[in-house]
């Protein structure tokens, strides 16, 4: 089982540093995603495209991160050949940076479709149903994050989890917003680029959920990916 | 929905090392190795060594790999006041057993060295020794073995034109491949490595590392070796010993990625234990 201080414990203390600095900033860009969501969010509630603009010109930091991560980590591959743990967590990062710019990009979008629906006219759902899966899915992020930052994978497993809750409400959200559209042609351009908006955070919770999976393979050694759910929870006691 | 998993680690190896039920060659069995009576350098060893698979054993110094090696071909029988307890057997014989002939054993179980230990003769000379001190001179069957050993190991094409040469003027890399044609002159069922590369530069050793992958489609390998990245690149199965112990016995791929042992995990990953 590894733990925090394991990445503290090399003979070679500057494969310490290393290793801790690629951590803290896999989770700098972690924080950095996940206010560009929630950022995005509140531009497209309050209808603010100013603000909108911000997200999107801030995406290119995001991209930049992931590049610069990237790089230590093929840095360390090269000079220091990692092996078990150490391996498992620079492949980790270097997968994480991958889904944490697409959740960036995501948030790109959500913003864009602010901007649209400020053009077209205010959607008649209230954004009911992008305020609670947008909440949901950006408690999710944070915990996947937690999860890297803590070794925890019973946090990941419930990421995992929660990812589900975000499909089935997803499903029920487009239901509604349908119902809308039925009720009132008028809308359909407003109420499409809600859905739009919905479709992103849907994506924003399938990149946390690859995320947490990430985790377990980093805690555990164990590949989870298209795994079904009870499966992956019964490999995940197996191996405690 | 439907998952097709592909195993690309499969594609990579050749096709003697694909099934899992692979026999064995070797088997240790409860083997404790003294040097004195209160100095003991192995504690209940005891793991099965696949037949055409490569096995490394890896650990830090005076941790026994390289005592466990010398056991399979008895050379520490030469060690005074030396006393084994426990079994290896070779395809089912007990090598400790009284009515052992130790000189045959070690044809069939050849043992390759750090240091290149070429005799001051010519190279043909040093890989027709093993063949003429069996008493076989025909000068037509040396040539062959000869010639099919220095290929085997990767020599041939840079010593043909100067066999009658000394091997003494040899490269270093050479010199221990020259050895281990050698050694696989006499046809072996097992060939012991011990840190055959530790000597040489990364080029020769990335030879010997080549030699080896096409050694074990026809040999038993086992290395013993320093060099960690070595172990994870030439061998199938990797053990881990520490202090006289095997802590840990398993496939290459899971002890580099994924060890079950912390002890394991920390001496590869260069931590303090």
């Amino acid at each position: 089982m590894i733990k925090q201080e394991t990445y503290k414990q090399h003979i070679s203390t500057q494969f310490n540093a290393e290793l801790e600095s690629v951590k803290n900033s896999l989770l700098e860009m972690g924080g950095n995603v996940e206010r560009q969501v929630n950022h995005a969010l509140d531009c497209l509630i309050k209808m603010d495209t100013g603000e909108a603009e911000t997200v999107i010109d801030r995406d290119h930091a995001v991209n930049q991160m992931e590049v610069s991560i990237d790089e230590e980590c093929s840095r360390i591959l090269a000079r220091r050949q990692p092996a078990a743990s150490d391996l498992r967590l620079v492949l980790t990062v270097t997968k994480i940076t991958t889904d944490l710019e697409r959740i960036g990009d995501e948030a790109a979008k959500i913003a864009r479709q602010a901007i649209r629906l400020s053009e077209s006219g205010e959607s008649p759902s209230n954004y009911v149903e992008i305020r609670h899966i947008g909440n949901y899915v950006v408690e999710m992020l944070q915990k996947a994050l937690d999860s890297f930052a803590r070794l925890d994978v019973e946090l990941a497993v419930e990421v995992v989890k929660a990812d589900k809750t975000v499909d089935k409400e997803y499903r029920s959200a487009m239901r509604s917003l349908v119902t809308f559209m039925m009720e009132d042609p008028r809308v359909i351009g407003s109420v499409l680029n809600e859905m739009w908006a919905l479709k992103s955070l849907e994506r924003v919770g399938d990149h946390t959920s690859n995320i947490a999976e990430h985790v377990v393979y980093l805690v555990r050694g164990l590949d989870v990916r298209h795994v079904e759910l009870e499966e992956l929870i019964s490999q995940v006691e197996e191996s405690h | 929905m439907q998952h097709h998993a592909i195993d690309i680690s499969a594609l990579n190896r050749s096709p003697v090392n694909s099934d899992d039920a692979a026999e064995n060659c070797l088997q240790v069995q409860g083997l404790q190795l003294f040097y004195n009576a209160d100095v003991q350098a192995l504690h209940d060893i005891s793991l099965n060594i696949q037949k055409k698979r490569v096995t490394a054993f890896i650990g830090p110094s005076g941790c026994g790999k390289s005592s466990l090696l010398r056991c399979f071909n008895r050379m520490n029988d030469l060690v005074d006041g030396c006393r084994i307890e426990g079994k290896i057997l070779l395809e089912q014989e007990n090598i400790y057993a009284p009515d052992v002939d130790v000189a045959g054993l070690r044809r069939r179980i050849g043992m390759v060295f750090q240091k290149p230990n070429p005799f001051p003769k010519s190279i043909y000379e040093n890989v027709a020794y093993g063949l003429r001190i069996q008493g076989i001179n025909k000068k037509r069957v040396l040539d062959e073995v000869v010639e099919k050993s220095l290929h085997s190991a990767a020599l041939w094409d840079e010593v043909k034109d100067r066999l009658d040469d000394s091997a003494l003027g040899l490269s270093g890399g050479q010199q221990q491949r020259l050895v281990i044609a050698r050694t696989i002159a006499v046809e072996p069922e097992v060939l012991l490595l011990d840190e055959p590369a530790s000597a040489l530069d990364p080029i020769s050793t990335l030879k010997i590392e080549e030699l080896i992958n096409e050694l074990k489609t026809r040999y038993t390998i086992i290395i013993v070796t320093h060099n960690m990245q070595q172990a994870a690149r030439v061998s199938d199965m990797t053990a881990f010993m520490y202090m006289g112990k095997m802590i840990e016995f398993d496939s290459t791929d899971k002890l580099f990625t994924n060890p079950a042992r912390k002890q394991t995990e920390d001496y590869i990953t260069g931590r303090y234990g």
